[in-house]
This record gives C-alpha cells, sequence and structure tokens, in this order.
C-alpha cells in the first residue's frame, strides 16, 4: 500500500505493547488470547443465507475471511454485501424480522450458537460505517474510549489515557487531535471524523475489523490515508472491506470476493473469490470478468 | 435554423396587461395574509394589556409575601404562590419519570407491537381529556383510599399529572425519534447492551429536547384550575406538605378572590388580577428557561 500523498502521512507508528485483554466471554464465544498471545481470528461462513421477514436477501454463501490479511467485498448495488457484512457481527438481526441461516464461526467457535450473547460477539468483532458518526454529546477523548465506558468497564485515568493515545495513534489522528482532545468530536473533518471512528472501534482490541464502504463518504486524500491506514492494521486484525469501488478493492485488498444478483428480486450469491489480482486480470466466472472489466455494474 | 434572435415564446418577457395583474395580486395576497396575522395577534396582545394593566396594581411587597387575613379579606398570595410552586412541582416528579420511560418504550422497545399501538392511542385519548374529569377521577380515587372529606395537595398533583403525562410523553416520543439511528448502531458495533445505549447515548442526544417538553408540559398544567377546586381546595394558610392538608395555587386564588371578594371589593380584584399576571410571568419565564436550555445543550447532529 504506497502512500502518495507523503505530506499528509501521520509520523508516528503506532504503539506495538499489548494491552491486557478484556474480561474473557462466556463459553462458547472465543475468548480473547491474553496480552502477547493476541493473533487475529479467522471467519469462517457456511452455507449462509440471511432473510428479512420471508425476502431473501442472500444465498448459500461459503467464504473464509484470514487473519492478517484484507478481504474485499464487491458487487454491484443491492447484491447483499452489507448485509452480509453485518451478519458477521450480529447486527443484521437487530432489523426486525431479519433471519440467520447456516453456520458462521470465529476461529471455530459458532457466533449464532444458543447461549452465546451477540453483545461479546460484537466486542470481538468491530464495525466501521459507510458515514462517519462520532458520538456528538461527547469529545474526541470520550468518543474513543466510549468502547470502554459505555460497558461499564471502570478504569482509572492513566488507563484510560493510555488506551486513547495507543488508538489515536493506531488510526493515525493522534497528532491531529492531541490538543483537542476535550472539543467535541464532530467538529472535525470527514476524514478525521472516520479515523475518528477506526480509533473508537480498535479501542476495545476486537479481533476482526469490518469497514462498511468506509471511504464512500469521503475525498481523495482522505481515502488514501484511511487506505494505508488498513494496509497498517491488518498486520494486527482481520479485516473485511465491502466497498462499491473497484479501485479501491485492487489498491488496498489482498483477497476479493465478487457479489453477485442474477436479477432483482433474487437473493445475492457469492460467485467467485480469490487473489485480487487474480480477481481483477483473470477471473474464472463470466460475470465476474463483466463486473471488473466494467460491462455492468 | 435560427436566422433571427427568435426569443423562443418561455423566455419572452410577460407582456404589460399580465404581468400588472399578477403583481396586483401578489401584493393584495400579502396584505390578506399580514392582515390575518394581525388579527390573530389582537386577542393575545389585548389580553396581555389587560393583565398587565390590571394586575400591576396589585403587585406589591403584601401581595407577594402575605397571607389572606380571614373573611375580612386583605393580604397576600404568598400561600399561593408557595402552593402554586409545591403542586407543581409534585406533579413534575410523578409525570417525567413516567413519561419519559413510556416514551422510550415507545420508541425503542415497541416496535410494530399490538401494546405499542394500544398504548399511543390511549395517549391520544389522554391528551383530550377536560381537566375537570382529571380533577374529579383524582378526587375518586383519593374517596375511595381515604373517605370523602380529604383534601391534598397530592391529590391536586394526581389530576395534574393526568394532564401532564400524555404531553410529556408525546413531546419525549418526537424527540427521541429524532435521534438517528446511526448513532445506536455505532454504539451496538461497540458491544453496548441495548439500554446502555439508551442511558448513555441515546438520552444525552435528546437531552436538550426533552427538556424543552417538559417544560412546556409544565406550563400548560401550572394555571390549571377546575381540577384543583375539587381536590386541594381553598385554604388561607401556607402548606408545604402535600400530603396533608388543603393548599391552594395561584388560578384558584385568582378565582377565590374574585368569587368572594372582602370587604373591599376592589383590592379582591386587584389582588385576582395580580395573581393572573404572577401566572403569566411564571408561565413567561418557564418557556425563555426552556429556550435557553435548548439552545445551551443542544447537540449538532449531522
Amino acid at each position: 500500500m504506497q502512500g502518495a500523498a507523503g505530506a499528509t502521512r501521520a509520523e508516528a507508528e503506532p504503539t506495538e505493547q499489548q494491552m491486557p485483554a478484556p474480561q474473557p466471554a462466556a463459553a462458547p464465544v472465543p475468548t480473547p488470547a491474553p496480552a502477547g498471545e493476541r493473533r487475529a481470528k479467522t471467519i469462517d461462513t457456511r452455507e449462509v443465507s440471511l432473510f428479512y421477514g420471508d425476502f431473501q436477501a442472500v444465498e448459500g454463501v461459503d467464504l473464509t475471511i484470514a487473519p492478517n490479511e484484507v478481504t474485499a467485498l464487491i458487487g454491484s448495488s443491492g447484491c447483499g454485501k452489507t448485509t452480509f457484512l453485518r451478519s458477521l457481527n450480529r447486527m443484521h438481526e437487530l432489523t426486525p424480522g431479519a433471519r440467520v441461516e447456516g453456520r458462521i464461526t470465529l476461529d471455530g467457535h459458532d457466533i449464532y450458537a444458543k447461549g452465546v450473547d451477540p453483545v461479546q460477539v460484537r466486542r470481538l468483532v468491530g464495525m466501521v460505517f459507510q458515514s462517519p458518526n462520532p458520538f456528538p454529546t461527547m469529545s474526541v477523548y470520550e468518543n474513543v474510549a466510549a468502547g470502554l465506558t459505555l460497558n461499564g468497564g471502570r478504569m482509572k485515568k492513566a488507563e484510560k489515557d493510555e488506551v486513547v493515545e495507543r488508538s489515536l495513534r493506531g488510526a493515525h489522528l493522534w497528532n491531529e487531535v492531541k490538543d483537542r482532545l476535550d472539543k467535541p468530536g464532530s467538529g472535525l473533518s470527514g476524514g478525521q471524523q472516520q479515523r475518528l471512528c477506526i480509533a473508537r472501534a480498535i479501542a476495545v482490541e476486537p479481533e476482526v475489523l469490518l469497514m462498511d464502504e468506509p471511504c464512500s463518504a469521503l475525498d481523495p486524500v482522505a481515502t488514501l490515508a484511511i487506505e494505508d491506514l488498513i494496509g497498517e492494521l491488518k498486520s494486527r486484525y482481520t479485516i473485511a472491506i465491502v466497498t462499491h469501488n473497484m479501485q479501491q478493492a485492487a489498491r488496498a485488498s489482498d483477497v476479493t470476493a465478487f457479489f453477485n444478483l442474477e436479477q432483482t428480486g433474487k437473493p445475492g450469491r457469492l460467485v467467485e473469490i480469490g487473489p485480487t489480482e487474480t480477481i481483477f486480470t483473470s477471473p474464472s466466472e463470466q460475470a465476474t470478468e463483466d463486473y471488473v472489466s466494467g460491462r455492468f455494474g | 435554423m435560427h436566422a433571427q434572435a427568435d426569443t423562443p415564446p418561455l423566455l419572452a418577457a410577460p407582456t404589460g396587461g399580465s404581468l400588472w395583474r399578477r403583481k396586483l395580486l401578489n401584493q393584495a395576497m400579502t396584505a390578506l395574509i399580514v392582515l390575518a396575522f394581525v388579527i390573530a395577534l389582537i386577542p393575545l396582545f389585548s389580553l396581555l394589556y389587560q393583565v398587565v394593566s390590571r394586575g400591576l396594581p396589585g403587585l406589591d411587597w403584601e401581595f407577594l409575601t402575605g397571607t389572606p387575613r380571614g373573611i375580612v379579606g386583605g393580604g397576600g398570595a404568598a400561600h399561593a404562590i408557595v402552593g402554586t410552586v409545591v403542586i407543581t412541582g409534585v406533579t413534575t416528579i410523578i409525570s417525567v419519570p413516567v413519561g419519559i420511560m413510556a416514551a422510550i418504550y415507545l420508541t425503542e422497545y415497541g416496535g410494530k407491537s399490538r401494546l405499542r399501538r394500544w398504548l399511543t392511542f390511549f395517549v391520544d385519548v389522554m391528551t383530550g381529556i377536560p381537566s375537570i374529569v382529571a380533577g374529579l377521577f383524582a378526587f375518586a380515587l383519593f374517596a375511595i383510599f381515604l373517605g370523602p372529606g380529604i383534601r391534598l395537595g397530592l391529590m391536586g398533583s394526581v389530576a395534574l399529572s393526568v394532564l401532564m403525562t400524555p404531553i410529556v410523553i408525546r413531546s419525549s416520543e418526537e424527540v427521541l425519534k429524532i435521534v438517528p439511528n446511526h448513532l445506536r448502531e455505532a454504539s451496538y458495533a461497540l458491544g453496548t447492551p441495548k439500554w446502555r445505549t439508551i442511558v448513555k447515548v441515546v438520552l444525552p442526544t435528546a437531552f436538550a429536547g426533552l427538556v424543552t417538553g417538559v417544560m412546556i408540559a409544565v406550563a400548560r398544567i401550572v394555571g390549571e384550575t377546575a381540577p384543583l377546586l375539587v381536590t386541594t381546595g381553598i385554604v388561607d394558610s401556607i402548606n408545604t406538605n402535600p400530603f396533608e392538608g388543603r393548599m391552594q395555587n395561584l388560578a384558584v386564588y385568582a378565582y377565590s378572590e374574585y368569587r368572594t371578594p372582602g370587604v373591599m371589593k376592589q383590592a379582591s380584584y386587584d389582588r385576582a388580577w395580580a395573581a393572573a399576571l404572577t401566572l403569566i410571568a411564571i408561565v413567561m419565564i418557564l418557556n425563555v428557561v426552556a429556550r435557553l436550555v435548548y439552545r445551551r445543550y443542544r447537540t449538532e447532529i449531522k
């Protein structure tokens, strides 16, 4: 991941010290590994179908999102990529009437098994949304720490300071906001707000980071900064990103999965998945070839 | 193709006659609307003028701090002012938690459930309950448990809260609906349980609107007379305990001074007007405070 806009690059590397892991979740959700042993987890889906009431949005998806790489989900509008992404951290079921069939596992543990607390799953699988959405009533500092304070955790101020700084450095935002940590989060530019949301997501130390078109609301300079950031974050997390922008998928991802709809009203399917280079240069399916060469979509 | 500058009919300037007619119509309509606005404001200004001009003479130190002096009449309205504050305070304590929690249920947990539809229906009905009915309800309720002769400040508060709660529910519901869903989603995505999301994200974001809604509801009930006539009654002394004895509020005081004036009729009437003026002043102050709180605490949501 090259950074062409050298001027906008933040200086420091994120600090690599491991923080103490959050409290272990109740089995069977995997517990976060203790400090020093942390590694990103694999998400595996088998025959996953997603429904909104009677309407089937996604059908029979088998794919694996591997650790320490970026998997891009591409495809035309309405083919179910975002719906699929939201099923990976149990946000899909928040819509009334929504249903999941099939098996989704995080490092081998079924996240939809009976007795699994969706709140715990969401602490392990974080999400960054399309439009930056910092909490308007909180300052920058409070926004980053929100994942920790909203869960009722009591941390000493010094610990919190450390987590906030580490997360902001990790999101390449520290230098820009270190003098204005007490100002409202909504006073930042779009690109800064999105990096703030990323800092907020990584502050809780998830194993997986899901990103739903994180750059679609941003200008090209901010987009590049985020893509650089994603390239760096993959060394510590498993990352899946939904994107409409094929060039972004080509630039920023290692593995690409192509979703498609046969026609409106039919459920979306996973057509092909493979190393990004292969998908964009010599895909095996005709539909994939048509999409990446711009013949439709 | 267009040899000469042939302006298409659409862009040609309107000819004299139709332009003049349109301008005249415009001005006539504007004048009519302004006139309607002025007519609508006349009662308000006339009322304010009357209350201020008749109430000011009666508004003196004695009025604000003294209590009535027996059959002869005279004295002041301190007991009524205190009564107003106490009764309104207790009403708020009853209505606000119930109202806001009901609004939270309706927006966050209700979904499409039948309970929600029934609740919304009954809240709508309650907003139309005549205030005397609310008073009689409170009277009957307490009469069942405590005997028919009872008079308590608390009864008045119960009656008023029947009137205030639906207003709080309606306005809170509207405010909570405005909180954008993507904020809730951001909180859920961090692994926050639903109730914490409501307490720590939704309510703070809606705070300014909630306070404004409550203040407006208070302003609505602070001048109610009928329900208090049948519940808290007419009394002469200051009573700060809502659980014991009669209590009087400014609206009832104005009524009683007018209905049963003392020996010096005019002075009684003056005091009634002064009570009305005080009430209007209280409502104005509440509205101003509501606006200030809103401006200070409102959150800019993109």
